[in-house]
């Protein structure tokens, strides 16, 4: 409970995909729009689960534990659902920008690709999801207090801070296979990318037994971001290229 | 706003942001909603709101070019134009949230009020409280009726010396009385000792220069800055001196007036554009925000760098935009100037009333003093910067001015309260499990 923990959970969670805007988005404006409609649109979905929660948990017995607890995990997973579902209107929404901006371009080109649109609105949704879940978090470790002093685990920032680091990237990484996945119409890369933020959130739920939800959630972090990179186009050959390239600039200069 | 689609007011752009005392010329469709300043024993200032104008390039599509260059044209500008306005309106609710947030004055309810909210509220009884914030938002929006009015009033019968007088007399207690208050209160949050003369000092200093800035010349940035802070500063007053749920009615009163006064044919708004139209006149340049680079015909030196970075990026445009430009017979004065020069170079940028400023920074600075919930104002935030977005899509369509309260601030009262009231228990309660979702 120290500025140090402040920090140090503020640049695990969001250093990266700060770093991802401040290199690859903030320089372009239509970019920094499509990031921050993103973000709008993973919040709408946000709100209307949150809305079905509440009427749900309204309607129910508030003394009732682990109703409670069960209808909270209907939520994890109704609002799992529903921002995949806002991913696809966002998606569809985007074509239709995009076809927009090539129709009334000179040589009919839009001046961004399905591909930069999805990686910037993966970032988008990943970014504010990241936030939603970090900040109260963050703004609390600045004040007084000890951690898990009711014996809950005393690892809470840390574990936090990497879990909103895993899911910020995930987003992105989703992002990038799900709109390369209704572009080809290959609808089981879509039911993947589903399935997979479902397996995530629950294994979410595990928490807090660390070992049970973070080394998973980062292996399936590490595999999605190998199936971005070759979803997007990349390959062997353009990682190859890369590094023999750099090293012959290396030797050159 | 000002749009800056006309020649002639191109011809002003490029005086009206060295000097926005200068004689500007208004394009056809501009439109203000214009809130004056009030007399200086009131502590307030009404702000400018929400005439939104479209940007330069729609004038364009009166060129020769083949309209689709145009309009892609417009899109990539309108894409640049809004990032030129998101970046003052979020500087200016960083401002003011971060002020909300450390120091506790303007969170600290006084038993003060302002005269324009007679009614007080009572935290006992709900429906008296909405009933007495119901009445504080007539008094309120019958005073900026009455206000708009009477300027309209003046502006026909040509009584400019008082105009403008009242204007810098309102510039005045901002940035004297209430730069002062503001910086004492940070004083006294951080326990900071300061000494008279060197507070005098740094306050004239403030003062005089914010003066020279916004009614006189000065640089670009320094300008934008200075009508920055000076929102953030009337936008804190507000927050604290507004009731609860008075804020709330009010915020949600002012867009709906706006909507009225700048769409309306009888708005008084509508009026005042046609007035100062019809007389070839500007319109108080000094409360607005403009985000345009101009060149001056004649400058040896380009004082602004960023100039040139636009002159380099905006060639095209500028071509475009000379070829229409030297058409219109209107503007003989701007004929004069661009002939002489080639490469002339601007930058048509973008207006906002202050008014919006303010009124998005009260929605955002409310949604953070209320609560300790720091998703609540990011979720208004993000609602705001869409509504603004909306707003310049729309503008692009429609080409003619627009409001630019409704949409920002619909969607921010939206997400406020459903934040507050819905998403905040859901994100709390997984929080809690350190479930994610």
């Amino acid at each position: 409970m120290t500025l140090a923990v402040f920090f140090g959970c503020a640049f695990i969670a969001f250093g990266p995909s700060f770093a991802l805007f401040v290199f690859t988005i903030a320089k372009d404006p239509l970019r920094v729009i499509i990031l921050i409609a993103g973000a709008f649109f993973w919040l709408l979905s946000l709100l209307l689960s949150s809305l079905v929660w509440f009427i749900a948990i309204k309607a129910s017995n508030s003394q009732d534990h682990s109703l409670q607890r069960g209808l909270l995990i209907f939520g994890v997973f109704f609002s799992v659902l529903l921002q995949e579902v806002f991913r696809f209107a966002y998606y569809r929404l985007l074509r239709k920008a995009n076809e927009g901006l090539a129709a009334i371009s000179d040589d009919d080109s839009s001046a961004i690709s399905v591909r930069q649109m999805a990686y910037v609105a993966g970032l988008g949704f990943g970014i504010m999801s990241g936030a939603f879940s970090m900040i109260n978090i963050l703004s609390d470790s600045l004040g007084p207090g000890t951690v898990g002093i009711f014996g809950d685990s005393q690892y809470y920032f840390i574990t936090a801070a990497l879990m909103t680091l895993a899911l910020t990237l995930l987003h992105t990484f989703w992002g990038v296979v799900f709109f390369e996945g209704c572009e080809k119409s290959r609808w089981w890369v879509i039911a993947a990318v589903v399935g997979l933020h479902l397996l995530v959130a629950g294994l979410s739920l595990l928490n807090p037994l660390y070992e049970g939800s973070l080394p998973p959630v980062y292996g399936i972090m590490l595999l999605m971001g190998v199936w971005a990179f070759f979803s997007s186009g990349g390959s062997l050959n353009s990682l190859n290229a890369l590094c023999t390239r750099r090293k012959a600039e290396a030797e050159s200069s | 706003m000002n749009t800056s689609d006309s020649e002639e007011d191109s011809y002003n752009e490029r005086s009206a942001l060295v000097q926005s005392e200068s004689p500007t010329i208004p394009s056809y469709n501009q439109d203000h909603d214009m809130s004056l300043p009030q007399e200086t024993d009131t502590k307030r200032r009404r702000p400018v709101s929400s005439g939104l104008s479209e940007p330069g390039p729609v004038e364009r599509e009166q060129a020769s070019t083949p309209d689709g260059e145009e309009e892609e044209l417009t899109l990539k500008y309108g894409a640049k134009h809004v990032i030129m306005l998101f970046i003052p309106v979020t500087l200016c609710m960083v401002v003011v949230v971060a002020t909300i947030k450390s120091v506790s004055f303007y969170t600290e309810k006084s038993s003060q009020r302002l005269i324009y909210t007679p009614f007080e509220e009572d935290p006992n009884s709900v429906g008296q409280r909405l009933l007495y914030s119901l009445l504080n938002t007539i008094v309120m929006i019958s005073v900026i009726v009455v206000m708009t009015i009477i300027l309209v009033v003046l502006y026909k019968y040509r009584c400019y010396k008082f105009i403008h007088g009242w204007l810098i007399l309102s510039s005045l207690m901002l940035l004297f009385w209430f730069s002062f208050m503001y910086l004492g209160e940070v004083f006294k949050t951080y326990n900071v000792a300061m000494d008279y003369p060197t507070l005098v000092m740094i306050i004239w200093n403030f003062g005089v220069v914010g003066m020279i800035c916004i009614h006189w010349k000065g640089p670009l940035r320094l300008q934008q800055a200075y009508l920055i802070v000076i929102s953030a500063l009337m936008a804190l007053i507000f927050i604290k001196y507004l009731p609860e749920w008075s804020a709330w009615v009010i915020l949600g009163a002012i867009s709906i007036y706006d909507l009225i006064a700048v769409l309306s044919p009888k708005g008084p708004l509508r009026m005042l554009v046609e007035t100062a139209q019809e007389r070839n006149e500007p319109i108080f340049p000094a409360l607005i925000y403009s985000s345009a680079m101009v060149w001056m015909v004649g400058m040896a030196d380009s004082s602004n760098t960023d100039s040139a970075d636009d002159r380099r990026r905006n060639e095209g445009g500028a071509r475009a935009q000379e070829g229409v430009e030297s058409e219109d017979d209107a503007a003989q004065g701007g004929r004069r100037r661009y002939s002489a020069e080639e490469d002339l170079e601007e930058d048509r940028g973008v207006k906002l009333g202050l008014g919006d400023f303010i009124f998005y920074s009260v929605l955002v600075g409310k949604a953070a003093a209320t609560g300790g919930d720091w998703n609540t104002t990011l979720a208004c935030f993000v609602a705001i910067l869409i509504g603004l977005c909306l707003t310049l899509l729309l503008l692009a369509i429609f080409k003619k001015a627009l409001p630019a309260l409704p949409i920002s601030i619909t969607f921010g009262l939206v997400f406020y309260f459903s934040t507050d009231n819905l998403v905040r228990p859901f994100m709390d309660s997984l929080a809690a499990h350190q479930y994610y979702i």
